[in-house]
């Protein structure tokens, strides 16, 4: 238990500075195993950040600061007094540009930034910014595989892939994939999948949601583990799809309006009495006992 | 289906499946229409469609003619569950009869470059 407060220590530190740490507690799901007798995987305490939607090369009036965001970020990661065992990345890691030439550059800087992390164990997703106008041809040079999973700790990781297609689809092959991947799994396995769009029909008219999520959602709907974390909507937002959790991250950015509360989703301006102002950062503390989670919301400093 | 949806009584076939509304149409834009509709074309380009809002009458059939310029761009209502691809280069017909009146939302639902979140617009059934 002293372990888990003074990791709750380290995420206020976090909080204080940028991105959203996940804490996977093992504590309390080993002894609910033990009692309802089931046999699930043993785990270790742990905690990941995700970061999210920096939007390297963008520039313009919603954050007048955006060549120093990303970088504030990673410094204050870096500055965690226990460093977390990976870092993920959920897309929108550049703006978007038309220039292949130009796209490859954010990119590259992109990396140069995040190569300064401490920890070396760092996922990437892409979202649309980065990857739908060449169907993922430059992210996959810089950042692999587009779509991948990984265990660790007795938590299994699904990273995919929603926004190479500009039609925001996941696609049937990358279907079959997930239903391959998911076949290995226990059904009360811990399962954390990455994405970077909504899975679930957020605001369509937004276009916040992935064509074809539902199929997604059914596949992983039998196991009774599961959480999402995604961005994509640059704010905290919290649903759950039956016992399904889906988590956005804010961004590294500009915030974007309320899901469906104006008419466009515009960024909201830049406070220059509150620099950072909606770039908020987000403590999850994820309790293995009945999906539940605690969250916490602190603001990004000025400086 | 429910009768919402059955009213709006609609159909697109423009070579992306059937979708809900009115009026038969194909790839090519060589629709043959049931009935005499009034056509409101459409330009899309990034990031905007011209025009971007649209009124129409309620049960009014109408028949979206969109040319896209540059890009496949989408068309979306998510209100009326109706999308189709536009790919440049021919002519991408949808029909509609609304038969509720309402504020409809549209936009392009397929990434099209910096300034794609901006590309939308709206039908007004009065």
């Amino acid at each position: 238990m002293t372990d888990h407060i003074l990791n709750r220590r380290n995420f206020l530190r976090l909080t204080a500075v940028g991105g959203g740490a996940v804490f996977m507690s093992g504590l309390y799901g080993h002894a609910l195993a033990a009692t309802a007798g089931q046999a699930a995987a043993p785990y270790d305490d742990f905690y990941f950040v995700q970061l999210s939607d920096s939007h390297w090369g963008f520039s313009g009036p919603p954050n007048p600061d955006a060549a120093n965001t990303l970088k504030k970020a990673v410094a204050a990661v870096n500055a965690l007094p226990t460093q977390p065992d990976f870092i993920i990345f959920t897309g929108d890691l550049t703006h978007t540009t038309d220039d292949p030439k130009e796209r490859r550059k954010r990119m590259t800087e992109f990396r140069d930034i995040a190569g300064g992390l401490k920890v070396k164990t760092v996922h990437f997703i892409p979202g649309e910014h980065d990857a739908a106008l060449d169907n993922g041809a430059a992210f996959k040079e810089n950042f692999g595989a587009t779509h991948y999973a990984f265990d660790h700790k007795g938590v299994h990781f699904i990273a995919l892939d929603n926004v190479s297609d500009p039609g925001a689809r996941i696609g049937d092959e990358q279907l079959e994939w997930l239903k391959n991947d998911l076949e290995k799994q226990k059904k009360d396995a811990r399962i954390v999948v990455f994405t970077h769009r909504p899975l679930f029909d957020l605001v369509p008219k937004w276009d916040w949601a992935t064509r074809d999520g539902d199929k997604a959602i059914a596949l992983l709907m039998p196991y009774s583990n599961v959480t999402v974390f995604y961005g994509h909507i640059h704010q905290e937002h919290h649903h759950q799809t039956e016992h399904i959790a889906h988590h956005a991250a804010k961004s590294l950015i500009f915030p974007l309006p309320a899901p469906g509360s104006q008419e466009k989703r515009t960024p909201l301006p830049w406070d220059p009495a509150a620099p950072n102002k909606g770039l908020g950062f987000r403590e999850v503390e994820a309790e293995i006992k009945a999906d539940k989670y605690d969250i916490t919301e602190l603001p990004v400093p000025k400086e | 289906m429910d009768s919402s949806r059955r009213n709006l009584c609609l159909s697109v076939a423009a070579g992306f499946g059937t979708l809900m509304f009115g009026g038969i149409l194909d790839a090519q834009g060589a629709a043959k229409q049931k009935t005499k509709e009034r056509v409101i074309k459409i330009q899309a380009k990034r990031f905007v469609y011209t025009p971007n809002e649209i009124t129409i009458k309620k049960g009014e059939a109408v028949v979206l003619e969109f040319t896209s310029l540059d890009f496949v761009h989408g068309f979306n209502i998510p209100d009326l569950k109706i999308r189709a691809d536009l790919p440049p280069g021919q002519i991408t017909r949808v029909s509609i009869k609304p038969e509720k009146a309402g504020v409809y939302d549209f936009l392009c639902d397929n990434f099209c470059g910096s300034g794609h979140e901006e590309m939308s617009g709206r039908i007004i059934v009065k």
